[in-house]
């Protein structure tokens, strides 16, 4: 196909079967996109940029280090591994802050919801007394929105906040919280960890490469156990926490006779009113009266996985498809706010009947419209971008939308969602799940999680996980990297028995699950800590996260948030393997970060460019795991006579057990 | 394939809650909403219902919202491809199922009230016991909470073969395990085939046919909530203590024989709740991954010579049994056994011959362990109806071994003798009675079996106190003699030393806490004066316990300084139960009802309680069904007294204690005691008399009431000042 395409010489590393369809008609072919801008740049990534040792922190560089080399230190004397740690921990801080922005506005609508200022209600009372007891909010008697709105501002002073812990810290295990309050990087606020790491790289404040990492740990953390979980947490509350559903994910999801509006960014906020706003007759009303059949509301990148896991909204693309929707030609509008939308989307329409339309004030573009997502009249704003959209549907021109390639997936499994399904309403619990590893059935547990970018192959997470299924090791996916294991078939519940071995084939069979959880979008990553940390709880598996047979990767990794979700995890105690780190360059913050970690948080970075040697060094990860939990040989069944009975702990009343 | 059953899981549930529902429906237009519906005798409501929801179920409209309950909980059927995790979905549509049927089954007893016996053994015309009503599950339960039953075996159908159904019910047995039998398979039903095979059935033998329709799994599955409920100490409505409770300590799983209907899959879905697995011998799909039970869900296709074992593997269950070599079924199973006047060959003593057992200690050198002698005709060398004198003289020797621990050893007799197959042993000492019966005679049985069984059995269960055993049995009346004329003596010099023995004479008490396999925060304190309130365990016993197993169940306490002699609170026993108990009990009389009361598993012979207007203490037996003084009966009050926890004004006694004389001490004695039932009253009446008299009041026997005078406060009260009962006169003691 790729020689076919004008321009691009690299899309062998198209393999998504709807793209590449799609890129061979003639009308996306005058499309360009990503692939035809990295061919036509016609240059590589600078070398000090990707390995870490281009200083530009001052103006009296920007220096490029060559470490070892005595005369190529930064003008002020920073070394290679000083000025790395800074660009590191500055990626995380800016990973992070973009985290917390989405949270804070999450925080607010939900605060706004609490108090019907919203057309938004509290959906999940259940987790709302969960959150309020880890709060300290009292719910007895109380109406939910009133706990609510002690909850939301409770949850905003958390942002501003300057000392004392981060409350979720104390969901952690122990062991995780002791490991952090030893090493003093327990945050105390979220923005407050963000400026400080913003100061210490500044120039001449930090330039002790540890000692900046253990700020860029503690912001992580903010971000992980702070702002991402708080984001999470409340808009399962306001939204509803996911559950199992069907969806599809694919660019078949757009229709030839439906206004095709598409919401690409990452806060659900928007999104939820454009789904709400689409019920409404007077937008269903315009509808027919433009001739089309109905209003196609489809997700792309993150705030397709939000409304893709909470309402079973279709995925049309992910990250790396965002152009490749709007080079159909089918869609009306596509509606941004934040996060990961490429300025190349309103010159890929220009002159086309598509709009793109930006809502949030800080996110605006050149050759975009702007209609700003005003909170306070949620439902005004969101019908006044969907008439905009219902009014292009008569200009739509020649299309094509691949509608024969398109797979199902199962998607849904927030941390509640794996919690039942596992025993039901009366039984859940992750025993299951331990069991089974302890056993054998399952080797471990991975988090295939992050972004998408052009410069390999878009079947890389695919790759992995083939091999990590094969090895029994189920996979737990978030983000553009979920949707690109969806689009490949993983999150079938029939892909169990296409590709996995015997034991986790198996589990998933008893279950009915895939082999691939969808997990939720990148902010999602928090509900992969509490899945951890469960772990750890339900026993057999160790005492802290780092003990559990679990690892971690973002191969595709584009987006600084994923280098802040990287450090969150191993932070955390989790095993983390990207493709790259641009760390090479210094040769002893590498090694700190490839080792040195491991002896203070009980785990560690590594990075491996080839997708299947990534994988088997997963694999070895979770091999040795099991290795030091004592659990790689087959175990003898254990049968209990009276003694034993008498001796055990459990279902003793008023002794924690069966209290939830 | 997990996918199929729990696919059938689901459609089954949806029939059997519609079934229901309809029956309600039906119900309630004919009764209506305000009418009572109930299992036979029971405090524990519907209890399934009753321990996973908390919800009490006393009318037929209280069922409307368990309706509900069920409609929620029922999830969609399962697609046939892109299907949405279906192993939750079908656990809950499971547990809808056992409501369902719970409320089915209470609408039938409300329809026909005669459907089930409601007995303990089957009736000439309805093999079908049903709901064990709460006498029967106590009764019972005491063998869950000791250990003699580690679980029960739900059989859903039957081989279709009779020799095959008895052998599987006869090796369930010999595990020790209930056998509760309900539906059938291919037209015949187990129960059926059993007796047809002259294989007594009831819950004396632990084979129980609760039911011809599948819908009595819930009989079984009720039995499992009420063993945590009553002994657990587990809250209605803690469902997951409850399910977890079970998954841990009641052995139970579902043995299915034949094709599985949806219905009975939905059954089984249900069960796994409970961690309580499916194995059947059909070619069905199998659940093998562990999880929420401790090892497989369902394993299939499994052969009957194999059945047995394979269930009590996955059930992860241990049994430890001794063989005994001889030619006949051995095991607590028979214990309850009967041989009825057409199953009888022969009987010794019983009032019809002489008959005697005795076990006294000797020198080491006197004794040849494993001698087993006979002296006069076998069963071979008689016709059936010639009844034989028999004396059992058991000669033990060790170097633990003390003179204090004959009588517990020579108890074991009369359980350890009915153990066998076919063959029935009441009585003790010189009172004792066997009966033989036809079976066990066609099978070899010979008088020399008994003294195998004793010698094996008491080397396993008092190998630390005995070294050598020998049994001489004697069938000739001069020899039977002899040996009475022994125990007499070896008797009347026991009973003088063992009633000089008091709470003051000895330093140190023995706890007991044999049951915390099933009541984990209980613990009993037997003192001399006081034995176990479950009637089976004295002080001897534990302190002969503690020399068998030192560190089991039942350990020494120093009793260490009585800060209270009336209360009995000593400083040693107050440190131990507070520890033994793990926290849960940190003070603890032993003797008084109002302060501290001792705490009870659940399996007390009797339950005293206050009856504040008669300023006096009622006492009711388990057996006794009727309306007590208190309000309540004695399943209600079990509810109040038992699960380890202490209630002032109530509490779990032995009948045993009634005369003794640390008796309710704090409230005053046996003065206070105002009430019991007649069958208890008569039962006792020797002993207590004897005590009137000692404490200077032989009137009082006769003061106190039964329910023939009354079972309600007010009426005792008239009779009592009546009779000038000593208790009205007493200071208050609430």
């Amino acid at each position: 196909m790729s020689d076919e395409r004008s321009g691009c010489s690299s899309c062998d590393m198209i393999t998504g079967a709807s793209t590449k369809d799609l890129l061979n008609q003639d009308l996306a072919k005058q499309v360009r996109t990503a692939y035809d801008r990295i061919e036509s740049r016609g240059m590589s990534s600078c070398l000090f940029g990707s390995s870490g040792t281009c200083c530009k922190v001052c103006n009296m560089g920007p220096c490029q280090i060559i470490d070892g080399v005595d005369s190529m230190v930064g003008v002020c004397g920073a070394t290679a591994d000083t000025v790395a740690a800074r660009n590191f921990a500055r990626i995380i801080a800016a990973g992070t802050a973009a985290h917390t922005d989405h949270a804070r506005e999450m925080v607010r609508g939900f605060i706004a919801t609490a108090k019907g200022e919203t057309p938004h209600e509290i959906k999940d009372v259940q987790k709302l007394h969960v959150l309020a007891e880890i709060f300290g909010i009292a719910t007895e008697g109380r109406d939910k929105n009133e706990i609510a709105l002690e909850l939301g501002n409770k949850a905003l002073a958390e942002f501003g906040q300057q000392d004392g812990l981060l409350t979720m810290i104390k969901r952690a295990p122990k062991k995780q919280q002791a490991i952090w309050k030893k090493l003093g990087v327990e945050p105390r606020g979220i923005d407050r960890e963000v400026v400080e790491t913003m100061h210490r790289t500044h120039m001449g404040v930090d330039q002790e490469f540890r000692n900046i990492m253990l700020q860029g740990s503690r912001c992580a953390l903010a971000d992980g156990w702070g702002a991402s979980m708080l984001s999470t947490e409340l808009t399962d509350i306001m939204f509803g926490t996911p559950v199992p559903r069907r969806a599809i994910v694919d660019l078949g999801v757009l229709k030839g006779d439906h206004v095709n509006v598409t919401v690409h960014g990452h806060e659900p906020l928007l999104a939820e009113s454009l789904c709400l706003a689409a019920e409404d007759p007077e937008i269903l009303a315009l509808v027919k009266k433009v001739g089309a059949k109905g209003l196609n509301l489809a997700g792309v990148c993150c705030t397709g996985n939000e409304i893709l896991m909470r309402r079973g909204i279709p995925v049309a693309g992910s990250f790396i498809q965002q152009e490749m929707v709007l080079a159909t030609g089918a869609v009306e509008a596509m509606v941004v706010d934040v996060q990961c939308v490429m300025p190349s989307v309103a010159q890929i329409v220009k002159g086309k009947h598509t709009d793109i339309i930006t809502t949030n004030y800080r996110a605006k573009m050149p050759d975009a419209i702007h209609i700003q997502f005003e909170e306070e009249d949620a439902m005004g704003s969101a019908k006044k971008i969907l008439i905009k959209a219902i009014n292009n549907f008569k200009k739509r021109g020649d299309y094509y939308i691949p509608t024969d390639k398109k797979l199902d997936v199962v998607v849904g499994f927030s941390h509640e969602t794996i919690n039942y399904m596992l025993g039901g309403r009366f039984r859940q619990s992750y025993r299951p799940l331990n069991d089974n590893i302890i056993n054998g059935r399952i080797k471990g547990v991975a988090a295939l999680v992050g972004c998408e970018h052009y410069k390999y192959a878009d079947d890389v997470h695919y790759k992995i996980a083939v091999e990590l299924l094969k090895n029994n090791i189920l996979i737990l996916a978030t983000g553009c990297a979920a949707q690109a294991l969806g689009r490949k078939g993983l999150m079938r519940p029939e892909a169990a028995a296409e590709y996995c071995g015997a034991g986790l084939a198996e589990v998933c069979e008893t279950v009915g699950m895939p082999p691939v959880l969808h997990v939720g979008s990148c902010v999602d990553n928090s509900r992969l800590l509490i899945a951890l940390t469960e772990m750890v709880k339900e026993g057999g598996l160790g005492e802290s996260i780092a003990d559990l047979p679990a690892c971690g990767t973002a191969p595709l990794w584009m987006s600084e948030k994923a280098v802040a979700i990287g450090q969150y995890f191993v932070a955390s105690g989790a095993h983390i393997v990207f493709q790259n780190l641009p760390v090479t360059g210094a040769k002893a913050f590498n090694k700190y970060l490839l080792d040195g970690m491991k002896e203070e948080y009980g785990a560690c970075w590594d990075y491996e460019e080839d997708p299947i040697k990534l994988a088997h060094k997963m694999i070895k990860a979770i091999d040795e795991k099991r290795e030091a939990l004592g659990i790689n040989k087959k175990q003898d069944r254990v049968l209990f006579d009276m003694g034993m009975r008498r001796d055990l702990t459990s279902g003793i009343p008023g002794m924690g057990c069966g209290q939830k | 394939m997990s996918k199929i059953i729990c696919s059938a899981a689901i459609r089954g549930a949806r029939k059997i809650i519609d079934m229901a529902e309809e029956s309600y429906e039906e119900a309630l237009k004919k009764y209506g909403a305000d009418h009572e519906v109930s299992f036979p005798n029971t405090a524990y409501y519907l209890p399934v219902i009753y321990s996973m929801l908390g919800a009490k179920v006393e009318k037929l409209g209280d069922m409307k919202d368990i309706f509900q309950e069920c409609r929620t909980l029922m999830p969609p059927v399962v697609t046939e491809d892109i299907w949405l995790p279906y192993l939750a979905p079908a656990l809950d549509a499971g547990m809808a199922t056992f409501f369902a049927e719970e409320m089915y089954e209470a609408i039938r007893y409300l329809n026909t009230p005669n459907f089930y016996t409601k007995t303990e053994d089957p009736t000439a015309d309805n093999i079908w016991l049903g709901a064990a009503d709460d006498v029967i599950f106590r009764k019972r339960g005491v063998e869950f909470v000791d250990g003699t039953a580690p679980g029960f075996a739900a059989i859903m159908g039957t081989p279709a073969d009779k020799e095959v159904a008895s052998r599987i019910a006869l090796e369930l047995q010999e595990k020790n395990l209930y056998i509760f039998m309900h539906d059938q398979t291919g037209g015949l039903t187990m129960p059926d085939l059993l007796v047809k095979n002259n294989v007594q059935v009831g819950w004396n033998t632990r084979l129980v046919p609760f039911g011809q329709s599948y819908t009595t799994a819930v009989f079984a599955i009720g039995f499992a909530c009420r063993v945590a409920m009553a002994f657990g100490g587990i809250k209605p409505g803690d469902y997951k203590g409850n399910l977890l409770y079970n998954k841990d300590r009641t052995f139970a799983f579902v043995m299915a024989f034949g094709p599985v209907s949806d219905e009975w899959y939905a059954n089984a879905a249900g069960a796994i709740n409970w961690g309580f697995p499916t194995i059947s011998d059909y070619d069905i799909p199998e659940v093998l991954p562990t999880g929420i039970c401790t090892y497989e869900h369902v394993v299939s296709n499994i052969p009957h010579n194999e059945i047995v074992q394979k269930a009590i593997e996955v059930r992860g269950l241990k049994v430890n049994i001794t063989k005994i070599d001889i030619p006949l079924a051995f095991g607590p199973a028979f214990e309850g056994e009967r041989v009825r006047k057409d199953e009888l060959f022969m009987e010794c003593g019983g009032g019809r011959t002489p008959g005697v057992e005795v076990l006294i200690s000797k020198g080491m050198d006197e004794v040849e362990d494993g001698l087993v002698t006979l002296e006069g005709p076998d069963i071979c060398d008689i016709q059936q109806g010639q009844n034989l004198p028999l004396g059992i003289l058991v000669e033990v020797a060790g170097r633990q071994m003390q003179s204090d621990f004959e009588p517990i050893l020579e108890r074991q007799f009369h359980h350890l003798t009915n153990y066998i197959q076919g063959i029935m042993h009441m009585g003790q000492r010189n009172i004792m009675w066997v009966r033989i019966g036809k079976a066990a005679v066609e099978k070899g049985f010979s008088f020399k079996h008994i003294g195998k069984v004793l010698h094996g059995k008491l080397h396993q269960e008092f190998g630390a106190i005995v070294d050598k055993i020998q049994v001489k049995l004697f069938t000739v009346e001069d020899k039977v003699k002899e040996v009475m004329a022994l125990a007499t003596s070896v008797y009347t010099e026991r009973d003088l030393r063992l009633g000089a023995m008091t709470d003051e004479t000895e330093d140190v008490f023995y706890s007991c806490t044999l049951c915390q396999s099933f009541a984990p925060s209980h613990v009993c304190v037997i003192t001399p004066e006081r034995i176990g309130m479950c009637g089976a365990y004295n002080w001897l016993d534990g302190k002969a316990s503690y020399q068998i197993n030192p560190t089991g169940p039942n350990q020494p306490i120093e009793k260490g300084e009585c800060t209270d002699p009336d209360n009995g609170y000593y400083v040693g026993i107050n440190e131990f139960v507070n520890q033994a108990s793990r926290g849960a009990v940190p003070e603890v009389s032993c003797y008084s009802l109002m302060n501290n009361p001792m705490t009870a598993c659940g399996c007390f012979e009797a339950i005293a309680a206050m009856l504040p207007t008669c300023n006096g203490i009622m006492v009711v037996n388990r057996d006794f069904l009727g309306m007590t003084p208190s309000g309540m009966k004695f399943t209600s009050l079990a509810g109040m007294a038992g699960g380890g926890m202490q209630t002032p004004g109530f509490m779990g006694v032995s009948k045993h204690y009634m005369t003794s004389n640390k008796l309710f001490k704090a409230e005053g004695g046996l003065k206070r005691v105002v009430w019991m039932p007649k069958m208890l009253k008569e039962e006792i009446s020797e002993k207590l008399k004897e005590v009137c008299k000692n404490i200077g009041m032989p009137e009082l026997y006769d003061m106190i009431a039964t329910e023939e005078q009354g079972t309600t406060e007010e009426e005792i009260y008239k009779f009592l000042k009546e009779k000038g009962h000593p208790a009205l006169e007493m200071e208050t003691a609430v």
